[in-house]
């Protein structure tokens, strides 16, 4: 029997609402399989399962928000003993030690307006064993806290099917569907959390290099004239290919740091959207070093607007090993990225824009980029950070071997 | 196709794009880019999909000529008519 | 069941010292006017007609000195009951209990048992004004090697000396001196009790109400006005102060959820302080409200009457605090 649990999908998630479950009871799973709906701080999010079995029982109810790391569903592998989801190695994403002023409360304790629920120790003992979500009850013991009356009464009323309590739970409709479209604020308190940390934590360092991108650019034309417009390649496509094939060289770097450093053996890489809402998301492309770019543009003409609408899966969120962000046309010349936890690097592309270029003793206008590396100082040095940058630019002077 | 309908197209795929703007308050001659915040990844998106709507091929080294409204219109009314 | 007698805390003290005298001869009585005044409160009264002189025996107004001939003296085998006039006084013995009686166990390797038994006159009321209105049981409570009993009940009056006696180790009695002429009804053959176990005196489902001496007579009088309005109040007298027993008032706390803790004693690092941590400790999750206490006002107490009592805890601050905690 295998315990399946509310995945982490990022360093700062702490909590998800099942929203849908995708399969039911007696279903037979296979891995990569849809197995839920949940809705977190970054949008509704598509559960996969990684393990084959039959979907065994379901233990958590939809609309109902718990803590990472709450079995959600048993899932019989045939096994007698009872194992924790096997979950692959890029996404054992360990339970952070936050510090104390980020998180002396947990979402699921909050009312809408950010403050903390008071309720007694016991009255939680008694709502958590009987599922009753705290944030709809009405404290009457001291300073308005909930106590087991309240807790009692919540239950006894729903065992009673009275109208009220019809209005109850139309009312828990309402407050589970509101945040399937995850508001521009949660995606901000998302990302401000996950930067917090960062800059708190990581010493980061610095390196930039300026590419020469003419002869990627013109390989991106000849290919495009080559292209129906639907699969037509934008720049970033190349770059990332190169950015995989440079952390093929250099893994230190397509790596994470916790308790020391975690070479991950897949490059997923995650490439940063910004949201017209503002915010980001940072979707992975898995296994990008496997994939050709035509595959690449594929991989974003599909991840891209569905990160705009909040549509992505836990695997795309919770497995990238490096991330990329890219201002593109019209946008700075340099980008110096924050790493993204518990990530050791971050590569920043700036605008690709014609610059004076000399090479070989030559003075010409050329197409270039300029490209930053932030990296975590207790994972790597300056030498590996430099290895690195060295390598993505053969790559791109070499557009046709990608 | 007149005018108008490709002028009614253009601003119906813009606001699907950006749909917190209003693209019919453009500038013949201001950037569309610039002006609505659509990044490269988006203006491919447009592109795409006004070439399907209009059934019009757009070729790479065209695509100077999508910048601002007055040469976009220019441009998709000269490739319809053919 | 026996007969119940109409008694007061001062004669069962009395009738406890005297069965223990009684019942072995190596007990006597030695402490300040113990002999002919017949006591500073009149407890020892006629007792040394009845045991003569070398059992009931006056000292000199030295607390230092008589409690240390009083450990000598269990030292060499003999069971030495010293009164300390009141707790007030004490804080001159404090080197003799705190470095000698309580340590010699140990630092003799356990070869050296002190079983002598240390009664104290204490509590507020009497208008005694600072220097003798002390409330010391934490202090006492705070050392270990000392079995520290706070006598709470007429029932514990006429028994707890008498399982004292039994103790080889060093014995600490507080006696609250405002009740002793304070009459009650204890069956007519009570005796000995156990000194080892708090005690429910009334038992309820509401709420847990822990206190200790001058408070359980308080307390059990505001539980019974509780209970005509419906809250049903549940009264435990901690009576061992060290070591303490725990599992009764956690048990409690349990059935009960909530807890409110009163005592004379002045609030910080104090018994209440000890009993809710434990109840933080061990039974948190059963809380359904913060657990509260009632402590004596942390100022010297004063001598005028009205400003006496309102520097402790009272039976209607108890009403007032429990509807608070329960009826918010």
């Amino acid at each position: 029997m295998i315990k399946f649990q509310m995945p982490n999908l990022g360093a700062d998630m702490e909590a998800g609402t099942l929203v849908e479950w995708r399969k039911q009871t007696g279903e037979v799973l296979h891995r990569g399989d849809i197995i839920a709906d949940v809705e977190t701080q970054k949008g509704l999010i598509e559960i996969e399962v990684f393990e084959e079995g039959t979907l065994e029982k379901l233990l958590v109810k939809e609309g109902e928000k718990v803590p990472v790391g709450t079995v959600l569903a048993l899932i019989n592998d045939g096994k007698a003993e009872v194992s924790e989801s096997v979950i692959p190695a890029e996404e054992a994403q360990k339970p952070e030690i936050h510090p104390i002023e980020e998180k002396t409360e947990t979402p699921h304790e909050k009312t809408e307006e950010g403050e903390r629920i008071k309720i007694s120790p016991l009255a939680r003992k008694i709502a958590e064993a009987n599922q009753v979500d705290i944030s709809l009850l009405k404290g009457t013991g001291p300073e308005g806290s909930i106590v087991k009356k309240d807790v009692e009464e919540a239950i006894s009323e729903g065992e009673k099917p009275t109208q009220e309590v019809e209005k109850k739970t139309e009312e828990i409709k309402e407050i589970s569907a509101k945040p399937v479209t995850a508001n521009a604020n949660a995606v901000r308190m998302a990302v401000a959390a996950a930067m917090s940390k960062s800059n708190r934590e990581i010493p980061h360092y610095y390196l930039e290099k300026r590419m020469d991108m003419s002869k990627a650019m013109d390989w991106v034309k000849e290919a495009n004239k080559e292209l129906p417009i639907q699969k037509r390649l934008l720049p970033v496509a190349l770059l990332i290919k190169a950015v995989a094939k440079a952390l093929d060289e250099v893994p230190d770097l397509n790596a994470t740091w916790e308790n020391g450093l975690q070479r991950k053996n897949e490059i997923n890489i995650g490439f940063v959207v910004s949201l017209r809402s503002g915010g980001i998301v940072v979707p992975a492309i898995l296994q990008t070093d496997s994939k050709s770019v035509d595959e690449i543009m594929e991989n974003l003409n599909d991840l891209i607007p569905r990160a705009r609408a909040f549509k992505l899966r836990s695997s795309e969120l919770s497995q990238s090993t490096f991330t990329i962000t890219s201002i593109g046309e019209g946008g700075a010349d340099k980008v110096f990225g924050l790493i993204y936890p518990p990530q050791v690097g971050i590569v920043g592309f700036g605008e690709i824009s014609e610059q004076p270029f000399a090479d070989e003793g030559m003075l010409g206008i050329r197409p270039v980029v300029d490209v930053t590396l932030a990296a975590d100082h207790r994972a790597t040095d300056g030498l590996i950070g430099s290895k690195f940058l060295a390598a993505l630019n053969r790559h791109l002077q070499n557009p046709e071997e990608l | 196709m007149t005018e108008e309908e490709i002028k009614k197209t253009v601003f119906q795929l813009l606001q699907r794009i950006a749909p917190e703007t209003d693209p019919s308050q453009l500038m013949p001659e201001e950037n569309i880019r610039e002006a609505l915040n659509i990044d490269s990844f988006d203006a491919l998106q447009f592109i795409v999909s006004i070439s399907e709507k209009l059934n019009v091929d757009i070729p790479e080294e065209d695509y100077g000529k999508t910048s601002n409204l007055k040469s976009l219109l220019a441009y998709l009314e000269k490739k319809v008519k053919k | 069941m026996s007969d119940m007698i109409k008694i007061t805390y001062r004669e069962a003290i009395k009738q406890a010292i005297r069965e223990v005298m009684q019942k072995d001869e190596r007990v006597f009585l030695m402490g300040e006017d113990v002999g002919n005044y017949g006591g500073a409160f009149a407890v020892s009264k006629g007792l040394l007609k009845e045991f003569g002189a070398d059992r009931i025996m006056d000292v000199p107004l030295s607390e230092s000195g008589f409690t240390g001939a009083g450990i000598g003296a269990a030292l060499a085998g003999m069971k030495p009951i010293v009164e300390v006039m009141t707790v007030n006084f004490s804080l001159l013995a404090m080197d003799q209990i705190v470095n000698n009686a309580s340590t010699l166990l140990h630092m003799s390797g356990g070869q050296l048992n002190v079983p002598v038994v240390i009664r104290m006159g204490c509590g507020i009321g009497r208008q005694l004004a600072a220097q003798h209105s002390h409330s010391w049981e934490p202090f006492f409570a705070h050392v270990p090697g000392l079995i520290v009993l706070s006598v709470g009940t007429h029932e514990d009056a006429r028994g707890m000396l008498l399982s004292a006696m039994q103790s080889p180790d060093p014995v600490v009695i507080f006696e609250y001196t405002f009740m002793l002429n304070l009459e009650k009804e204890i069956p007519a053959d009570a005796g000995a009790v156990e000194i080892k176990k708090a005690k429910v005196l009334r038992e309820g489902k509401d709420i847990s109400l822990i206190t200790y001496g001058a408070g359980v007579y308080k307390c059990l009088e505001a539980a019974e006005a509780l209970g005509e309005e419906g809250i049903d109040a549940e009264v435990i007298d901690l009576r061992v102060l060290r070591p303490m027993d725990e599992e009764t008032f956690l048990n409690s706390v349990k059935k009960t959820h909530r807890a409110l803790v009163v005592e004379e004693a002045w609030k910080s690092v104090s018994i209440s302080s000890e009993v809710i941590s434990r109840i933080m400790e061990k039974a948190f999750f059963d809380l359904d409200g913060p657990v509260e206490r009632l402590c004596g006002v942390e100022v010297p107490i004063p001598y005028p009457k009205h400003l006496e009592d309102a520097s402790v805890p009272q039976v209607s601050d108890i009403l007032e605090k429990v509807k608070k905690m329960l009826k918010p």
